[in-house]
């Protein structure tokens, strides 16, 4: 589903990716894990479009198109989804006239017919129980006044109302209490399917309790440097990311 | 600091007009305009030079040449048949001026018993008492050049006055309507008169129907007695060879509740004098203006707020979107007397600029000679938030939507202001429209009428 070739990217000239190589399949979640500042945040940015982020070498396919070359908007339509490890507050514009406008873009894009209003209102009723999501907070602006834990909520219920084919979530458990953050994996695990692939990304092990990956990543100065099945988010848990930086700065 | 020559022209112009000018008028409105006409030798027309127009030079509209419309005949045709209002949700008393004057055959429907609507000038003559009791009480002829020219100059325009307790169901609607096959000068007078505990919501439509060039000098004049209300909106929707002065001097009594928002939607030049004196314990009011510009536009909002009693409230909130060369110019002075103890006064100007070449000017000025008052002010100029347009675009919404829903996100909060539910609908669409650079600036009526059909009807009279 995904292919990434020597990714390289840039901000303000600094290089941030300095070479990534990723392959995930559908049916697959993968965990990226790193030390802060090794790129992880830059690695979701790049790949949902954002254009503070300089591609400056390197191949992105999904689904065999070539990703860096669509606009952030094409590739939601395409099917890709960022949580943001920060939800952006905008005020003035409701939730429901959001979802209703992303969702119809999208179906726009895919020459489907526009959702009627009833349909709307019951899928946004149905995504809503699946998230565990306030009813009040739909009815204001898009998460203005929200808590932390309310963002992220949030931001699973818009991976489930635009029900994507690869989601990317940066740092979702971030700021998450345990209540919460059993809330967000629970409903990340219940959109997974065989066609749809995730990449979870994190510093820390508590949420792949929840979400278990099938493979692990280990993201370290702009570069992967290990990859393994989910018992290495346990070896990270418990001798941090120290030996890896060690084992690399001896190489 | 005024233009000799360009004095000396509308002193001409004057003097070339008196008698028909005096003939038409009563005389209370007679004996100001020559009173107008000696402050108008000393002050002439203000030129950028005085801090007041220093962002807005209306010199250059004033010293082009226009045909006067002082001689030509009032519009005699039936404007209800030609100029229906095509919004049914929107229910008012509807009535018409033709380039500042007013059309005497339309009938606004059923009012209440006591409230008089109509023609200035016909309703100055029929009703000399309240005339006398408010004409050019608020616009002061020394206070600004152009309200000196006004009371000079102006014959015509809405007469409203609502009599103690009276609350029309509806809200009134006045259309505004240029059209000329020449350029042409207009100057309009309203008096309102909301007296005590009445209620009156009322609604200013701004038109242009030709696409000649006009030049508007209109003044307003509002009252609202003791426990009274006015909610009073303006829409201004005008072709881009219009230049409109619009002069809105408010009184508030005690406990009067005052709401003025102010919708420049199109509009070469539009200069707006919002002034409000609080002369009452306890009135309040919510004075509030959305701008949107673009090409060469410009909109220039100046406020001016005197609490000169204690315990009064008063808001502004001020927004305006510049795109293109559009520009803009935002004046909030706030007087507190030395005596308006216990004042709260809150403004707040906010703006949003879409382009390098887009310009801005904000200047609150708060003048205050009393100790125990709150007052606030603030005046933002920014870019769109592209953190917040990521955001859209990741949920898969394209640029252009994105940069609309944020631009009316931006907007929002003023339209919120909006008391009368289904003009705020209307409202808010018209400002998506505008967004979507759907709204066409040189013919489009919005909240009424087919003006297509105005303007064919209109050309055969």
């Amino acid at each position: 589903m995904l292919k990434i070739r020597d990714l390289h990217a840039a901000i303000d000239g600094k290089e941030i990716l300095r070479g990534i190589d990723l392959d995930i399949k559908a049916g697959e979640v993968h965990a990226v894990m790193g030390p802060n500042g090794s790129g992880k945040s830059t690695l979701a940015a790049v790949l949902a479009g954002n254009e503070a982020f300089e591609v400056t070498s390197g191949t992105v396919e999904f689904d065999g198109y070539d990703l860096l070359g669509m606009s952030p908007e094409e590739r939601a339509r395409e099917g890709l989804f960022l949580s943001f490890q920060y939800p952006v507050e905008i005020p003035g514009v409701s939730m429901t006239n959001f979802l209703r406008t992303a969702l119809n873009e999208q179906k726009k894009y895919r020459k489907e017919k526009p959702l009627s209003a009833s349909n709307f209102l019951k899928l946004m009723r149905d995504k809503k129980n699946l998230v565990e999501i306030d009813s009040d907070l739909t009815n204001r602006s898009v998460n203005e006044g929200f808590s932390g834990g309310e963002k992220k909520k949030n931001e699973i219920f818009q991976m489930a109302m635009l029900d994507p084919r690869l989601s990317i979530l940066d740092e979702t458990d971030s700021g998450l209490d345990i209540d919460a953050l059993r809330v967000v994996a629970n409903g990340v695990n219940k959109l997974r399917r065989d066609d749809n692939a995730t990449i979870v990304i994190t510093h820390y092990q508590r949420l792949l309790n929840h979400i278990v990956p099938d493979k692990v990543h280990v993201l370290y100065k702009g570069k992967i440097v290990k990859s393994a099945g989910k018992e290495l988010a346990h070896e990270l848990e418990i001798n941090g990311y120290d030996w890896i930086k060690k084992e690399l700065d001896e190489q | 600091m005024s233009n000799n020559n360009l004095t000396q022209k509308y002193i001409t112009l004057y003097q070339n007009h008196k008698e028909r000018l005096l003939d038409n008028s009563s005389q209370i409105v007679n004996e100001y305009r020559d009173k107008a006409f000696d402050a108008f030798k000393k002050s002439g027309i203000p030129t950028v030079k005085s801090e007041a127009y220093k962002y807005t030079n209306i010199e250059e509209p004033f010293s082009r040449d226009y045909q006067s419309v002082l001689e030509s005949e009032k519009f005699s045709g039936n404007i209800e048949e030609l100029f229906k209002c095509n919004v049914e949700e929107l229910d008012t008393y509807t009535m018409f001026t033709v380039n500042g004057k007013f059309i005497g055959d339309n009938n606004p429907g059923a009012l209440p018993e006591g409230v008089i609507v109509g023609g200035f000038a016909e309703m100055a003559e029929m009703h000399p008492a309240i005339v006398e009791k408010y004409y050019g009480k608020s616009a002061l002829i020394e206070k600004d050049g152009v309200i000196a020219l006004n009371t000079m100059l102006a014959t015509d325009g809405l007469f409203i006055y609502v009599p103690s307790g009276i609350k029309p169901e509806k809200p009134l609607q006045v259309v505004n309507i240029l059209t000329a096959e020449n350029d042409i000068l207009v100057n309009r007078r309203d008096l309102i008169v909301v007296e005590g505990g009445a209620d009156l919501r009322l609604l200013f439509c701004d038109h242009t129907i030709s696409t000649n060039r006009f030049l508007v000098n209109a003044v307003t004049e509002g009252f609202v007695a003791d426990s009274g209300t006015l909610d009073f909106y303006n829409l201004q929707n005008q072709h881009n060879g219009t230049v409109q002065i619009g002069g809105y001097y408010f009184q508030q009594d005690k406990k009067s509740l005052l709401n003025a928002n102010y919708f420049s939607l199109n509009s070469g030049i539009a200069r707006n004098n919002v002034f409000v004196d609080m002369n009452g314990l306890h009135g309040e009011n919510h004075i509030s203006g959305l701008t949107l510009v673009d090409k060469n536009q410009h909109v220039d909002n100046f406020l001016s707020i005197s609490h000169n009693v204690p315990e009064c409230e008063s808001n502004e909130l001020f927004k305006s979107v510049l795109d293109d060369a559009g520009s803009g110019a935002f004046t909030g002075r706030i007087y507190v007397a030395p005596d308006a103890q216990k004042t709260n006064a809150y403004q707040s100007n906010n703006n949003l600029l879409l382009t390098d070449t887009a310009l801005m000017n904000a200047r609150p000025q708060l003048e205050i000679y009393a100790d125990d008052v709150k007052c606030s002010h603030g005046a933002t100029v920014g870019q769109l938030d592209e953190e917040a347009l990521f955001y859209l675009r990741a949920r898969g919404i394209g640029k252009d939507e994105a940069t609309i829903l944020l631009m009316y996100a931006f907007a929002y909060e003023v339209i919120e202001k909006i008391r009368v539910p289904a003009l705020k609908e209307q409202i808010r669409t018209l400002v998506e429209k505008r967004f979507r650079g759907e709204l066409d600036k040189c013919d489009s009526c919005i909240v009424c009428a087919d003006i297509n059909k105005v303007m064919n009807d209109l050309s055969g009279v």
